[in-house]
């Protein structure tokens, strides 16, 4: 049994939901991001939050996987910050739908004065109404210089406790700076650009199993939605114990979702197709 | 702020362990790099980019025997700058720091 915490499924098709049923997962997080091309207009985001909030969940729960969200306007899409201002100011409408668990996958992506902009107004929403946030860290040669940006920005936000939020795509480099900060932490296991399954479970025995998750953030690229039993499999073959399994495929995001209050990995049986939508 | 708990860094395989069930797959790897190179002397008469200038660092780094070489190799391909720049005309990431910003 386990948790996908970070997972595009709107990117993926339904034979990645039996997989990932098969292969044990009973609850998903699936955060806002970017399509791959740059929406032309608010209307888009509109439509997409409707998915994730509406069309998803359903989906998701004929496979017996329960859908949770959170909402934002992806950093790739930070550079005109008026119309991020303007997407933005769609959220506190869909805050109110039951699968939203805060705001995310928010951050920087190439370190610019826009990107931090629009991520400031983003925390200044997750603070105003006391909502968990979902970071999501540069990629590659950047993730190093972004992490730190980030973290610095955070502190100028003193109602965020670090305790309600998650520096995802943490590697090597990046994880002791957000764990010593008092952070969650979040590992993605990515083929080629970040984890290998290998390399998330030696981060895990170079600095606990704390405040740490395993994640797949499957989407429309190069990824691998069953990424996380991938790394449950490696934590066997070393020897691990099974509760240390559980607790960083389960237990540690149940723990932190949970603060939410909207959470749940309860299991779910399978629904029917709805054949009137 | 909470520490991170010191004496963590343990593993429940002993060394031989580790080799055992790691080796041939790193072999496997370790055939993958002396191929890729070889693949670039084929390719012709040229000059390293910094993402090549930056892989041979990284190469050297590895037959350095200092440890936490994972950490280090990637804190060598990172943008050591600390302020965020004027604006993004790209959104793609290269893999390197390129040191006179050309990929960015």
């Amino acid at each position: 049994m386990y948790i996908d915490p970070h997972v595009h499924m709107v990117s993926r098709s339904t034979d990645d939901y039996v997989h990932m049923a098969r292969a044990g997962c009973v609850a998903i997080t699936e955060p806002a991001f970017w399509a791959g091309y740059d929406r032309s207009s608010p209307q888009g985001f509109f439509d997409y939050f409707r998915q994730l909030t509406e069309s998803e969940p359903r989906r998701a729960a004929q496979y017996g996987i329960r859908h949770h969200t959170w909402l934002c306007i992806n950093p790739k899409e930070a550079e005109d910050p008026v119309f991020a201002r303007e997407v933005i100011a769609l959220i506190p409408d869909f805050l109110k739908k039951e699968n939203v668990l805060g705001i995310g996958e928010i951050g920087l992506n190439k370190n610019s004065r826009n990107e931090m902009e629009i991520l400031e107004a983003h925390l200044q929403l997750a603070s105003d109404h006391n909502l968990l946030v979902l970071v999501h860290t540069p990629h590659l040669e950047d993730k190093l210089k972004g992490t730190l940006l980030i973290l610095d920005a955070i502190r100028r936000f003193p109602k965020l406790d670090p305790g309600r939020v998650l520096i995802d795509h943490v590697e090597e480099h990046t994880a002791k700076h957000v764990l010593d900060r008092g952070f969650w932490c979040g590992m993605t296991l990515y083929p080629d650009t970040k984890c290998t399954p290998q390399r998330a479970v030696d981060i895990i025995e170079t600095y606990g199993s704390e405040r740490i998750w395993m994640n797949s953030a499957g989407d429309w690229g190069h990824s691998d939605p069953i990424a996380v039993p991938k790394a449950q499999m490696e934590m066997r073959r070393r020897g691990h114990l099974e509760s240390l399994v559980r607790q960083v495929t389960f237990g540690n995001p149940q723990r932190f979702l949970s603060q939410s209050g909207r959470f749940s990995a309860e299991p779910l049986r399978p629904t029917a197709p709805d054949i009137t939508r | 702020m909470s520490e991170v708990p010191p004496n963590l860094n343990h593993s429940p395989m002993t060394r031989a362990q580790v080799v055992d069930a790691y080796f041939m797959e790193h072999r496997a790897r370790l055939l993958d790099v002396a191929a890729f190179l070889d693949r670039i002397d084929r390719a012709g008469p040229g000059t390293d980019d910094f993402r090549m200038t930056a892989y041979r660092g990284a190469i050297a780094l590895l037959l350095d025997g200092q440890p936490q070489r994972t950490r280090r190799m990637l804190e060598l391909l990172s943008d050591p700058s600390t302020t965020p720049i004027a604006a993004a005309h790209v959104k793609g990431a290269t893999g390197a720091h390129d040191p006179i910003g050309k990929a960015h």
